[in-house]
């Protein structure tokens, strides 16, 4: 079977090129990445006219074949044929946005050089009216010396006339592609100036909203103010809309996991598929509310335009900490969770800016360890005011918040000047024309982006959960004995106890160390199991555990302990995610290991200090 | 900074909030190459006719400024590569 032909969709940032991408394809997309470097690659079918189906591949934007970044290199390497793991394109749709002609047209010159069958979608005509900007499409097409169609891509106007062009080509009998010589973008730019005056047939001057709106979003005490409100109502939603799918996922977890346990007999099988599967998996999935509410508002302020302007006003403050304006929004929303703040470091075009976010991005306080901290909050800090109507307890949660982000901003600074030192960490954006966002358009990127999670937490997160519970179950213990002493889990807790026992660290959190490298949460629940174990009879198993952990912890061991949750990198999910972003186990063993140091200092220092005050 | 240092021109970061200027000259040579590369993407070219938009909220920086028919944001540093003639 001969590959279908393949259409590439290119064309420059902020053309409209994905929302025409998906007007062509709908949500029968598929997403995956270019083997070797981590630019997403972005595909769908489209059957033409006379029912032959061809693959679209729609291209990272790029603003010309001289690549600044990863994303461009990807993009100039398909259009060349040079790109692994993708054969040469036999057609070409360059998307050009209407109202910005003079810059768009350049990256257009270059690619209709490369002599493949090329159509130009005249993108977002109904804004460049709206600018007061009237066109001419066949002086265009005259000028450009291939076809010209004009779209409106989130209205589905033009579509079928862009079908019906692409049929034409694709049956049109084809000549080989030019090789690509580096041009000098300045002539190219200069001629792209010229065409685009010339198909302009009038132009009145009107002002157009999104200066205003600029006017009122980047103003220097506004615009913050405004930035400060629209993170406010992210976090509100997150954990508020949350709530009620997280009660859903729980019980549905947990009537999965009563139904096994009911059909399968009592043994080794039924502890895999309950504890091990499905409490393991479940653990992990729990958190996918979050993470799609999460990305929802990303999706809706990446799409409206406003996460660049977010970027504009953050960049001098993230610039102190050796990072760019672009890491606010991934490292903010590492507070919900860090594993959709590590994905959205895509938009970051800096490859050593890039990375150094998605290694501090573990540093911000998510929510998996909001349980933990809770616990021992509740456990060990008395609940007493400290004057103005200061609660101790909160004060000492703030602490481990603020105890993060300035460990995150020392790890940045510390990274940028020595692992990834150098690459410029240039800020250089375009401000996009503020638009509505699609739904279409948002439903489709949450779909992937969910989708890309659960892949996660049905491969590495399952296998690991797995194992996790091979640990705990292997070799079984014998009557009387506690199955979490006897297993491998235990002696390996034992040489894990070795190690901590200088910070101050005890058995039971020893034995809760090994689980909770599923999610931070678990912790909580592998310290409640060690000891209703241990307490044996069910009378004292009533007691609450903050009690229970008052009579065997130490306020010293107890400090110790948030101390090392602030910094550890104990989720699996996040060491997955980071080995997709990095394409590699380089960058997540890295990671995991600076964590885990920092963690033990600041654990062993909490500890000792704490001990030297006689706490 | 070796290059044609006109009198009647300044370095882009000077230009005032709603002033339209027509770039002297850039400094390629004062920028690393991806981000000369960069610049020219945005269209930044001799003769292109530039205006400052906005700035950030701390330290004036960076710049919002307005290109042919886009708006770019660039850091300050990067803007003193780039000279543009007074506005009369």
């Amino acid at each position: 079977m001969t590959p279908l032909p393949l259409v590439a969709v290119a064309g420059s940032p902020n053309a409209g090129k994905s929302a025409l991408f998906n007007a062509l394809t709908g949500a029968r997309q598929k997403v995956g990445n270019y083997p070797g470097v981590t630019v997403e690659r972005h595909s769908g079918r489209l059957t033409l006219a006379d029912g032959r189906p061809v693959e679209l591949v729609d291209l990272p934007g790029a603003y010309s074949l001289d690549p600044a970044s990863p994303d461009e290199a990807v993009t100039r390497d398909v259009l060349l044929g040079k790109q692994k793991g993708e054969r040469a394109p036999d057609a070409l749709v360059i998307v050009v946005d209407a109202s910005n002609l003079d810059n768009h047209l350049r990256f257009a010159l270059q690619l209709i050089e490369l002599g493949l069958p090329t159509i130009v979608a005249l993108n977002m005509v109904d804004l460049a009216k709206r600018d007061g900007l009237q066109l001419d499409p066949k002086r265009l097409e005259a000028e450009l010396g291939v076809p010209v169609i004009e779209t409106v891509a989130v209205r589905k106007r033009g579509i079928s006339d862009l079908q019906a062009a692409l049929d034409d080509m694709i049956s049109a009998p084809r000549c080989g592609v030019h090789e690509h010589a580096p041009s000098d973008l300045i002539p190219l730019q200069r001629r792209a100036r010229d065409i685009a005056k010339a198909a302009v047939v009038s132009e009145s001057p009107v002002r157009r909203w999104t200066h205003r709106l600029d006017g009122v979003l980047l103003h220097p005490i506004v615009g913050p103010a405004i930035l400060a409100a629209v993170l406010f109502v992210m976090f509100q939603a997150v954990f508020a809309w949350s709530e009620v799918p997280v009660s859903w996922i729980e019980s549905g977890i947990a009537l999965i996991a009563q139904g096994a346990a009911d059909v399968l007999p009592h043994g080794l099988l039924r502890s895999l598929i309950v504890d091990g599967v499905i409490g393991g998996v479940g653990a992990v999935v729990v958190f996918l509310p979050q993470i799609l509410i999460l990305f929802f508002f990303i999706l809706l302020l990446e799409a409206s335009g406003y996460m660049v302007r977010a970027a504009f006003l953050m960049d001098k403050l993230m610039h102190g900490a050796g990072l760019s304006g672009r890491a606010f929004i991934p490292l903010l929303s590492s507070f919900a969770c860090a594993v959709p703040g590590i994905m959205a470091t895509r938009t970051i075009d800096n490859p050593k800016d890039r990375l150094t976010t998605i290694l501090v991005a573990p540093l911000m306080t998510c929510s998996a360890r909001l349980p933990v901290y809770t616990l021992i909050i509740a456990a060990f800090i008395p609940d007493r005011t400290v004057g103005l109507g200061v609660g101790l307890q909160g004060l000492v949660m703030f602490g481990l918040y603020v105890t993060g982000v300035g460990g995150a901003l020392l790890a940045a600074l510390t990274l940028r000047r020595t692992v990834t030192k150098g690459g410029g960490g240039a800020f250089m954006m375009e401000l996009p024309k503020y638009q509505m966002p699609q739904l279409k358009d948002v439903v489709i990127g949450l779909y992937q982006r969910a989708l890309i999670f659960l892949k996660r937490a049905g491969t590495i997160i399952l296998g690991t959960t797995i194992l996790l519970w091979a640990l705990a179950s292997f070799p079984q213990a014998k009557p009387g004995e506690n199955q979490i002493e006897a297993s491998i889990a235990g002696k390996i807790s034992s040489g894990i106890e070795v190690l901590v026992k200088p910070i101050g660290f005890n058995r039971d959190i020893s034995l809760a160390l090994l689980p909770a490298m599923a999610a931070r949460e678990v912790a909580v629940s592998a310290i409640g199991t060690v000891h209703s174990i241990d307490a044996g009879d069910d009378q004292s198993a009533n007691v609450a555990l903050e009690d229970r952990l008052r009579g065997r912890w130490s306020l010293a061991t107890a400090l110790a302990f948030l101390a090392w949750f602030v910094f550890a990198p104990q989720c699996i999910s996040t060491i997955a995610v980071t080995r997709r972003e990095t394409n590699g186990w380089k960058w997540p063993a890295f990671m995991v290991g600076y964590l885990f140091a920092l963690a033990y200092i600041a654990a062993g220092a909490t500890y000792w200090t704490a001990v030297a005050l006689g706490l | 900074m070796t290059a044609h240092f006109k009198p009647e021109s300044i370095s882009l970061d000077q230009l005032k909030i709603g002033a339209r200027a027509s770039i002297a000259s850039i400094d390629w040579d004062a920028l690393e190459e991806s981000e000369a590369c960069r610049l020219k993407h945005f269209g930044f070219d001799e003769g292109v006719v530039v205006e400052p938009l906005h700035l950030g909220p701390f330290g004036r920086d960076p710049l919002a400024i307005r290109v042919g028919r886009m708006t770019v944001a660039i850091r300050r540093s990067h803007a003193r590569a780039v000279r543009v003639n007074i506005p009369a």
